[in-house]
């Protein structure tokens, strides 16, 4: 089956607002390679379940490509075009299974060594949409704030140093209250400009808020979540014939409820809650693993004005084995390599964050939990400047935002 | 199979070098860094004519280990100004008595198992890297045997986990079963030898990073017993003994390849590390611990060539990652954790050779291949890899 071959009956199985683009758009998607189409399909086939900003990219990318005329189509798509895929990939169901699909496509690509012509092709491909989708201006800067260290009472390596040579590094910083400040600065910002998932928390630890106005992920909330996943998984590795790209399989087709998710009437944020769990790689038993990648993802994905990662200790290494073992109470933690941990994930953060529209606006901190060390960046921010003048976290938000 | 293609491949690394600039930058670094702290010289300057050829040591007694390590490390927390810190025993103690190259690039699938699989063979394999699978060309060490005609005893494969038990010999009709390596996985043989329980060495059995979701039981039978007993000789008393006193898998793997020196001194051994992967479960600390055991064990394996009348004065160690691991900046990936991208930084790596026949202190800048490495064993120690697709290294011909 190509896509050329294309029937809109074929998407039956695609939830309502999926089969709707699929079905709306369906010249477009005839036009698109095999080896570019999947990528394409794996999106929508969501489309129910995705972020606003995810839709909105979807609508403008089939929108840019139902606009381009046959000479830019052919342009756009030569990359691709030029990628072989072989029978047996090309029979593969990739309209109700994008996903697996996509992975069969990536094992061939690296086998076949095309894996380098795709790259430059999706590259280049991204670059020509980049180019062609003009971004809308943002209510307001994107704030990205990191909080690290938490249960480290001194640590005597340096801190931040991806990022000093991006921003200012303040070692006299007041802490008090410092949380509760940074806390009601995003409250502020949620309330300010109430966009469905455009404000996050994110917890390494189990902590809770009540903002309703926030989107909030927490590695202690879904405790329950992660023994479920990694009993599930303890019985899977154990069937005949499963191995690593079989058991990525059957994460994929996981829903909320195959892990006990309780329904909190948002969809689209269970279901972001569980790919964390199912795509990342450790973020099942890491704590500040999974704050890192709930940030790269809320940020790829929603495309969030604010989002607080606050990082906590995670579990010292134990064996593999019996990390993925369901949880059996209270683990011994690492703080100060949790510290290490989240300090790049701090730069994660920052780097994700500049990916998005607005970059140049956006603003950045990073702060030691309780501690006096923070760095700032922003376009009021000198680069590669340490500050030792004392100012409190309130003097801090205010010089970054100014 | 290692790669994902994800949405974020699509929205992609636009903006930033292209990859060939980045692959040159990291070279430049490595280079520009060793010479300042390392007071190496630039290849290039020096007269030409073969060390191995110049050399007392040729012949029946050259010995060569090698060292991959199954998870690149980047040179952000190696090689470069800020990662120095990590690697002080490569640095100061083993780059400026190597021959070192700056550009060395993998061009076949990013896969622990089927890299060191490339490895051996010089050829790109594309096995299944989840599978105990042999390589599809002949290794390294069927080359070794069948032109120099020598013993099964005289190569060995240390290996680190259950996935990598294939790799000593290939499918090939002209070589294959019985023609090649023996393989010796430490994890099986303590596996083996604390079958009844006793000892806590869940630390050091550790298999698969790779897949940190995917931990399949660690065998250990009959067959690892009477390796340790006839090959090794060590009791099962004796071995879980020392293994209590170590810290991680790559510990006990280099535990293993010091007593194989000592026992049967091969003159082909392969060692292959694995404790930097732990970066594939997200944890930054643990991944630059992994680094700095890594350097502190390769110290210590030179320490011991150094030290063992069999090795010293006739060998050669040969060092490099099987490839790097993802850039910060492509979007395709996340960063230090995995090798998914293809992207310049987890394509380009190291290489350092060091000891008989060696020129000390020289920085090769030249792009070389991984698969380079088997046709450049082949010349220095006179076998024909007739099969493998790279090229001798002409640096050390």
């Amino acid at each position: 089956m190509t896509p050329r071959d294309l029937q809109a009956e074929q998407f039956s199985g695609y939830p309502p607002a999926a089969r709707r683009v699929a079905v709306e758009d369906l010249d477009v998607l005839r036009q698109l390679p095999l080896s570019l189409l999947p990528s394409l399909l794996r999106e929508i086939i969501d489309y129910d379940f995705r972020f606003p900003a995810e839709r909105k990219e979807i609508d403008r990318n089939l929108a840019a490509l139902k606009a381009l005329t046959v000479a830019e189509r052919t342009e756009w798509l030569r990359g691709f075009e030029s990628i072989t895929v072989s029978k047996q990939i090309e029979q593969f169901d990739w309209i109700n299974q994008p996903a697996q699909f996509l992975e069969q496509l990536s094992a061939y690509l690296w086998s076949t060594h095309q894996m380098d012509a795709f790259r430059k092709a999706a590259t280049e491909y991204s670059a020509r949409l980049d180019a062609n989708v003009r971004s809308e201006p943002l209510p307001m800067p994107r704030l990205g704030i990191a909080v690290i260290g938490q249960g480290v009472d001194s640590y005597s390596e340096p801190l931040f140093r991806n990022l000093r040579v991006h921003g200012t590094w303040f070692d006299r910083v007041k802490p008090d209250d410092g949380l509760q400040i940074l806390r009601a600065e995003i409250a502020r910002r949620a309330e300010s400009h109430p966009e469905p998932y455009a404000h996050w928390y994110v917890d390494g630890g189990a902590e809770t808020v009540s903002n309703l106005g926030l989107s909030y992920v927490s590695f202690g909330a879904m405790v329950a979540m992660r023994d479920a996943l990694l009993k599930d998984m303890q019985t899977q590795i154990a069937r005949p014939g499963m191995g690593p790209e079989e058991l990525r399989t059957h994460l994929e087709r996981m829903t909320p409820s195959d892990l006990g998710f309780a329904a909190s009437g948002d969809d689209v944020l269970d279901r972001f809650r569980l790919r964390v769990l199912t795509e990342g790689s450790g973020t099942q038993i890491f704590s500040t693993t999974f704050v890192q990648w709930t940030v790269r993802e809320a940020l790829r994905r929603a495309q969030p004005l604010t989002v607080l990662a606050r990082f906590a200790p995670r579990q010292r290494q134990r064996p593999m084995n019996e990390l993925l073992a369901p949880s059996n109470g209270a683990p011994q933690t690492d703080p100060v390599g949790s510290l290490v941990d989240a300090d790049m994930g701090a730069c994660y953060h920052w780097i994700n964050q500049q990916r998005l529209p607005g970059s140049e606006a956006s603003a950045f901190l990073v702060w030691f939990e309780g501690h006096n060390q923070a760095l700032a960046i922003s376009p009021t921010m000198t680069k590669g400047k340490q500050s030792s003048a004392e100012i409190d976290m309130k003097g801090l938000l205010a010089s970054i935002l100014a | 199979m290692t790669t994902e293609i994800n949405e974020g491949f699509l929205r992609n690394v636009a903006g930033f070098a292209s990859p060939l600039e980045i692959a040159f930058g990291l070279s430049s670094s490595r280079r520009d860094f060793l010479r300042r702290a390392a007071g190496l010289a630039l290849g290039g300057a020096l007269a030409s004519g073969s060390p191995f050829l110049r050399g007392d040591t040729v012949g029946k007694k050259r010995k060569v280990i090698v060292v991959t390590f199954g998870g690149g490390a980047r040179d952000q927390e190696t090689f470069a100004a800020e990662g120095q810190e990590n690697i002080p025993h490569l640095l100061n103690t083993l780059a400026p008595q190597s021959s070192f190259f700056t550009h060395v690039t993998n061009q076949g699938i990013l896969g622990h198992y089927v890299a060191t699989a490339s490895l051996t063979t010089g050829v790109y394999e594309t096995l299944n890297n989840f599978s105990a699978v042999p390589p599809d060309h002949p290794t390294v060490f069927e080359y070794f045997r069948k032109d120099l005609r020598r013993p099964s005893s005289d190569a060995w494969v240390v290996a680190p986990s259950n996935g990598f038990n294939r790799i000593g010999e290939s499918l090939s009709r002209s070589y294959g079963p019985g023609t090649g390596a023996t393989v010796i996985l430490p994890k099986r043989l303590l596996s083996a030898a604390n079958a009844n329980g006793a000892g806590n060495f869940d630390h050091l059995l550790h298999d698969n990073y790779e897949n940190p979701l995917y931990t399949p039981p660690l065998g250990g039978s009959e067959f690892e017993l009477e390796q340790l007993d006839q090959i090794l000789k060590l009791s099962v008393a004796d071995f879980t003994a020392h293994a209590l006193s170590l810290s991680s898998p790559d510990e006990l793997s280099l535990y293993v390849a010091k007593r194989l020196m000592q026992q049967k001194a091969p003159s082909l051994l392969w060692i292959t590390m694995h404790d930097i992967d732990i970066a594939h479960a997200g944890a930054y600390s643990l991944y630059i611990d992994g680094i700095r055991r890594t350097d502190r064990l390769c110290a210590e394996l030179w320490k011991t060539i150094q030290s063992e009348p069999e090795y010293a004065g006739n060998t050669t160690l040969i060092i490099l990652p099987d490839f790097g691991r993802d850039s910060d900046y492509d979007a395709g990936g996340n960063g230090f954790q995995h090798h998914r991208t293809g992207d310049a930084a987890s394509r380009t790596t190291w290489m350092m050779a060091l000891g008989a026949g060696v020129r000390q202190g020289v920085i090769y800048d030249e792009p070389v291949q991984s698969i380079d490495l088997v046709p450049t064993l082949g010349a220095i120690m006179g076998f024909s890899p007739r099969q493998s697709q790279g090229k001798p290294l002409k640096e050390f011909l």
